[in-house]
């Protein structure tokens, strides 16, 4: 165990894998039962690297994220109960009910928001970089994206800019081996995304996305370098969507058995909870108990949500201008 | 007050504005030696590359980088060195600076001024000479401002780096040499107010970008024959100042709209269809709309000059509609 953290540290980072866990479960029933209109793209099997990474960060660092983006959002400590009510379009919601599971947002904690568009998140979260280093305030932007988005230009482009100007910032690349319903090697050349980085002057790391602590080492690596102004640094961790593109089953991908068997058994949360019972830092029980009390704040947080009203329709106009100006 | 150039007071406007708030940095290709059009002309070497990024040829970086800078809190003016170009930036323009605001339910504001060059009249051909501004209008979530004089051009620029919201400034390149008063000091130029640019009776131009210039050529050659034309510049095409034009359709009963732009789809298209849902009862005559031809922009001096709607375009289009001796 890394000697900086904490038992209950350590028992946070756990903690915090159940709460994406149970969120998304939760969530994805919501929409089966039509409760949450639209779509949910599920984090479960991913929680290691959002948990892994934003445990080396503070509320003043930037993240961006993804349209599969509720478990970074938890993972920068976003509240689940403004989560579910802005899943279901209520008015408690992050968004007030404007933006929805794509673009849940918290400025207040440095979430720059989901994101509908795959690749957006790379130059923004560099803009972010870039004004950390503006201010020289020692934040660092850390964008969140998938093996998918590592083929479009805007990956390429934050990537040259941000090395150019040695920006604080990590380009953290979740491959889970799909871009929506296209396995990774019908739809990029390279095995190793972190390859990529060669092209732009900057570390290329690989790292294990299903080890939370191994995320954590090598994201704090990597974040370091950033705040000593040294610049960006590319870590891919290789991880799994459990579930498919959409929901728990779109019905139009069908994914090897014995791939998807593969990865579960690789379940980044029991495997920690092992580590953790196995060091006697908790045991069974403790886990157990853990896991419940987080069942109790979803249920919780979805009792919110449902009871937040819906949305007046005077508000439609509001939020597409601001009056302010400097 | 002295005669300054459009080109002048762009960069004035910027200059000053830098001075006054150091959140305020430019980025855009070439800007360390002026930018092409010389509208960056000293700002490098005054401010630094720290102040002024000389980016790579990158547009869907440059406009991410203002989109994540402006959420961090800075005040990006970007320059997109075509209008053209922003074809290539689309997605930063529409879908995540436009609506993040919206979309994070209020809580996003985006401070940026993406500066361009539009329009033809250098046979620079079908990708380096189109006026595009319709598109940007049609995004709710952007202000689009375009001037038609170096006062303008400096006052409505400083204003725009201001606002608190993202704006689309469009800088027509034949403007760029068209001479005029300017003050040396600050000053502040409302956004959605038009500017009467010639008071008159017998009909109501409504003009953008250069064709006020020839508007007003045409206003002064008519009124020698008796024909007295009023001319308005928008100068805000977003939002746009109806009431303004309403109010002087109602007092001349006629309209032309004219703009360097294919007429099809349209700003002028826009105008006309409020003028009618507004002020039908009042006009004696169909609105008629000057724009250019439904083509590509040619090359050949030839082709192009038949392609820019201009002064002839103007002139038969009131002549249709204002009766003789009028």
């Amino acid at each position: 165990m890394p000697a900086d953290l904490s038992n209950d540290e350590l028992i946070g980072i756990l903690e915090r894998m159940i709460l994406i866990r149970e969120f998304e479960e939760r969530a994805a029933t919501l929409m089966e039962q039509n409760r949450i209109p639209g779509a949910v793209h599920l984090y479960v099997g991913e929680e290691a690297v959002g948990v892994g990474v934003c445990s080396n960060l503070t509320d003043s660092d930037y993240i961006t994220s993804t349209h599969r983006g509720h478990g970074h959002l938890l993972a920068k400590g976003g509240d689940p109960k403004r989560m579910y009510a802005e899943l279901l379009g209520r008015s408690d919601g992050y968004c007030k009910g404007k933006g929805g599971s794509m673009h849940v947002a918290d400025l207040d904690i440095g979430m720059l928001g989901a994101n509908g568009i795959v690749g957006a998140g790379p130059p923004i979260a560099m803009g972010a970089a870039f004004a950390s280093q503006y201010r020289d305030d020692g934040n660092v932007s850390v964008v969140f994206f998938g093996d998918g988005a590592s083929n479009q230009g805007t990956f390429h482009e934050a990537a040259n800019m941000a090395s150019l100007y040695k920006l604080p910032l990590i380009l953290c690349c979740e491959n889970n081996l799909y871009g929506e319903f296209t396995r990774q090697a019908d739809h990029q050349a390279v095995k190793d995304v972190a390859d990529r980085a060669g092209g732009y002057n900057m570390p290329g790391i690989v790292v294990d996305g299903m080890d939370v602590m191994a995320v954590r080492e090598a994201a704090g690596e990597a974040i370091a370098r950033a705040r000593r102004g040294e610049g960006p640094t590319l870590l891919e961790c290789k991880t799994y969507r459990f579930y498919d593109h959409v929901g728990r089953d779109f019905g139009i991908l069908k994914r090897d058995e014995e791939e998807v068997a593969h990865w579960k058994s690789r379940d980044p949360i029991p495997a920690f909870q092992t580590i953790l019972v196995d060091q006697n830092i908790i045991t069974d029980g403790d886990a157990e108990a853990l896991t419940e009390k987080v069942r109790a704040r979803i249920d919780e947080a979805v009792e919110f949500a449902e009871a937040s009203p819906e949305p007046d329709p005077s508000v439609l106009l509001e939020d597409v201008y601001t009056e302010a100006s400097a | 007050m002295s005669q300054k150039n459009f080109t002048k007071a762009i960069v004035e406007a910027v200059s000053q504005e830098m001075e006054r708030d150091t959140d305020v940095f430019l980025a855009g290709e070439d800007v360390r030696v002026g930018g092409v059009f010389g509208t960056d002309a000293g700002l490098f070497e005054k401010f630094g590359e720290k102040r002024v990024w000389d980016t790579p040829i990158t547009e869907q970086g440059i406009t991410g980088l203002a989109v994540g800078a402006a959420a961090a809190g800075l005040r990006p003016v970007i320059e997109i060195m075509f209008m053209d170009f922003m074809g290539v930036c689309m997605d930063q323009i529409v879908n995540q600076m436009a609506k993040m605001k919206y979309m994070f339910g209020g809580k996003a504001e985006l401070p940026i001024v993406l500066r361009t060059h539009s329009g033809a009249g250098r046979s620079m051909a079908a990708q380096h000479s189109q006026s595009l501004e319709a598109w940007f209008c049609h995004v709710p979530g952007l202000k689009v401002v375009m001037p038609s004089t170096p006062y303008d051009a400096k006052g409505l620029l400083t204003t725009s780096i201001r606002d608190n919201n993202p704006i689309i400034f469009i800088e027509n390149k034949r403007l760029l040499a068209v001479r005029g008063e300017v003050p040396d000091e600050q000053y502040e130029i409302p956004l959605g107010v038009a500017d009467i640019k010639r008071e008159g009776t017998d009909v109501t131009v409504i003009a953008t970008g250069y064709l006020v210039q020839d508007a007003l050529e045409v206003a002064e050659e008519l009124a020698g024959k008796g024909v007295s034309v009023e001319v308005i510049d928008p100068r805000t095409l977003s939002p746009l100042d109806m009431d303004t034009i309403i109010e002087s359709v109602q007092k001349t009963s006629r309209a032309v709209v004219a703009q360097e732009a294919v007429t099809f789809c349209g700003l002028g298209a826009e105008i006309a269809a409020s003028i009618q849902e507004r002020a039908f009862d009042y006009l004696d005559a169909p609105i008629k709309r000057v724009g250019a031809p439904f083509s590509p922009v040619p090359f050949s001096p030839v082709l192009e000059e038949a392609w820019v709607p201009g002064t002839a375009q103007i002139r038969a289009a009131i002549e249709e509609i204002v009766p003789v001796n009028a």
